[in-house]
């Protein structure tokens, strides 16, 4: 069976809407933290499906230096949520409320 | 099968060498003493670093004479005028960013090289945004410059403040990253490449019949662009990042956010998507006329000088935004010239905040400046001139910076935008000035002075001497910022 290139296109749309729209509502960063990595996974399908369809290498090179980055961040991005939950024994967003105006 | 490695012009990445290796010789340095690393040692070699990258761009810049642009590395790194002027303003930020945080470290009791290690890997990933001719470059850049800003912003670990604008700042800057790396997605599906040159040939060459995929792709990312420069309805975040992170830290993210970011957004935009003028404009439009307009209108209303600073540079943002939407050369130049004159300007007006602010960096409402003129004529004087650049008053170089950005796109028939702009730039001339004229008036009683230490009055006094000399003599600076136009296609 052949699955055309447009359904994973349409599934990386779906995957980015869904991390995008997790992103913006959900309040427990950790939750965010997957969001985020949910979007970089959904560009990845998208350069993975484009690089088959064109028939080209360079989509699917791009996809490491995607994931190269997407780890890196996770690092760093889990370190900072340490740092705030040293503080306050809570990872939601909704308690980060000392600067306002 | 055979491997064939792309020929590299070493010449063309030196500065991003320069600066990565000397956050590496640094990491190896910290390894290899024993406790922490004595800071003085950590400073000198950052500004070698910085200094070096420097000189390097004089290098550059007689190669261009010499041999013209050129791109190397399969095409992926270009160096032309716009890169090298670029890069040589993010050195020269970083260079006055250290000077400042050697003082603060100082201040505060902090050890250890890691500032200075992130300093110098974050001034490479803006480097390399400024010399980036494909996305997936760009997106490296990028990426390298934000984690970096990430730790930096969340240093201060006494106060909570700095930690949750981090988490802000990585959590929205994450986002922002995702958004653009889906935009070249898309355009790649569209155009075939990742590559700026390729996509400006692709879409010059063809007719897109359906050109959803494109559009969809630009858009992404020019939202993304538009939140990491912060440009209005995109920047929430800016004023509580501004606010929580280090204040040195902050200056220094001023800067080279803003010259790397754009530097890129020039390229992505007037090169390589050049052929879809007519459908980013008005996108663009709507931008520039919100980033001005309510940049300034927000910074009024702010008791706190870092999170007034933060709505300013909105409003900064909004003028270079002009300059990329003129769409030409001179747009190009002129928002090249803004950059190089708005860097030096912000970094030395939050040394001035640092400084005030005091141990524990603490004190930034706007009453802690009142009569600081009185009491310390020098510092009160530099502040001054240095908030009267940003406002654009003659003989500063923001004078001219705005009068470029402005007759730009006039040039690019975008007069009633450049009213728009101006109305921002008149609003923001208010808190401008009423804050200057806090300095100047009676000095409450108690108030005492603040020490200025030696590093970051030297930092201070580059960022007002280089507004006051280009500000009366902008000849060099604009020539320069003139011919050191984008290569639009190679």
């Amino acid at each position: 069976m052949n699955v055309p290139a447009a359904w994973y296109l349409v599934l990386a749309a779906v995957l980015f809407g869904i991390g995008t729209f997790g992103l913006l509502t959900r309040r427990s960063a950790l939750i965010m933290f997957m969001c985020l990595e949910l979007l970089l996974n959904a560009v990845n399908l998208t350069f993975v499906t484009f690089a088959r369809t064109l028939r080209d290498i360079g989509g699917q090179a791009a996809v490491f230096f995607v994931m190269v980055v997407a780890a890196a961040e996770v690092t760093v991005g889990l370190g900072i949520v340490v740092t705030v939950f040293r503080r306050r024994s809570s990872t939601s967003v909704d308690e980060l409320s000392e600067m306002k105006g | 099968m055979t491997l064939s490695i792309p020929s590299i012009h070493y010449l063309a990445i030196l500065p991003v060498l320069i600066l990565f290796g000397g956050a590496v010789v640094l990491l190896g340095v910290t390894a290899l003493v024993r406790g922490a690393l004595r800071t003085s040692i950590a400073t000198g070699i950052t500004l070698l670093a910085a200094v070096a990258a420097f000189v390097s761009a004089f290098f550059q810049w007689a190669d261009l004479d010499a041999h013209g642009p050129s791109t190397t590395i399969a095409h992926a790194i270009v160096l032309d005028g716009f890169s090298v002027v670029a890069s040589a303003v993010v050195a020269v930020s970083l260079a006055m960013a250290t000077l400042v945080a050697h003082d603060w470290f100082h201040r505060e009791g902090v050890r250890g090289a890691e500032y200075h290690i992130l300093a110098l890997a974050t001034a490479a990933g803006a480097v390399l945004m400024t010399q980036a001719n494909d996305f997936i470059v760009i997106f490296l850049g990028l990426e390298t410059l934000s984690i970096g800003l990430y730790v930096l912003v969340a240093f201060d670990r006494r106060r909570a403040t700095s930690s949750e604008a981090a988490l802000k700042y990585f959590l929205l800057g994450g986002f922002a990253s995702a958004l653009f790396i889906y935009g070249a997605a898309l355009i790649y599906g569209a155009t075939g490449s990742t590559n700026l040159t390729t996509v400006s040939y692709f879409l010059g060459a063809n007719v897109v019949l359906r050109p959803g995929l494109l559009y969809a792709g630009g858009a992404l990312v020019l939202v993304g662009f538009a939140f990491k420069v912060a440009a209005v309805p995109f920047h929430q975040w800016s004023p509580d990042v501004y606010e929580g992170a280090p204040t040195p830290v902050t200056g220094y993210m001023a800067a080279i956010v803003k010259v790397g970011a754009f530097a890129a957004l020039v390229r992505v935009l007037v090169s390589a998507l050049g052929s879809q003028l007519t459908t980013w404009r008005p996108l663009l439009w709507g931008l520039v006329a919100l980033t001005t307009l309510v940049g300034a209108a927000l910074a009024i209303v702010q008791r706190n000088a870092k999170r007034m600073l933060a709505y300013s540079s909105i409003n900064h943002a909004g003028f270079i935004l002009l300059g990329v939407w003129a769409a030409s050369a001179r747009g190009s130049a002129a928002a090249l010239f803004y950059l190089a004159t708005y860097a030096p300007v912000v970094v030395a007006t939050f040394a001035v905040v640092t400084i005030v602010g005091g141990p524990g960096d603490e004190r930034h409402t706007i009453d802690s400046y009142r009569g600081l003129a009185r009491r310390q004529p020098w510092l009160g004087a530099a502040l001054g001139v240095l908030l009267l650049s940003q406002l654009g008053a003659p003989l500063t170089s923001g004078f001219f910076a705005k009068y470029a950005v402005l007759a730009a796109a006039v040039d690019g028939g975008g007069g009633p935008l450049a009213l728009v702009a101006l109305l921002g730039a008149a609003i923001a001339a208010f808190f401008y000035l009423r804050w200057t004229i806090v300095l100047y008036a009676d000095s409450p009683e108690g108030a005492t002075s603040v020490p200025v230490p030696r590093a970051t009055a030297i930092a201070i006094g580059a960022g007002v001497a280089l507004t006051l000399v280009f500000g009366v003599w902008p000849g060099p600076l604009a020539a320069l910022a003139q011919h050191a136009t984008v290569l639009f296609t190679s």
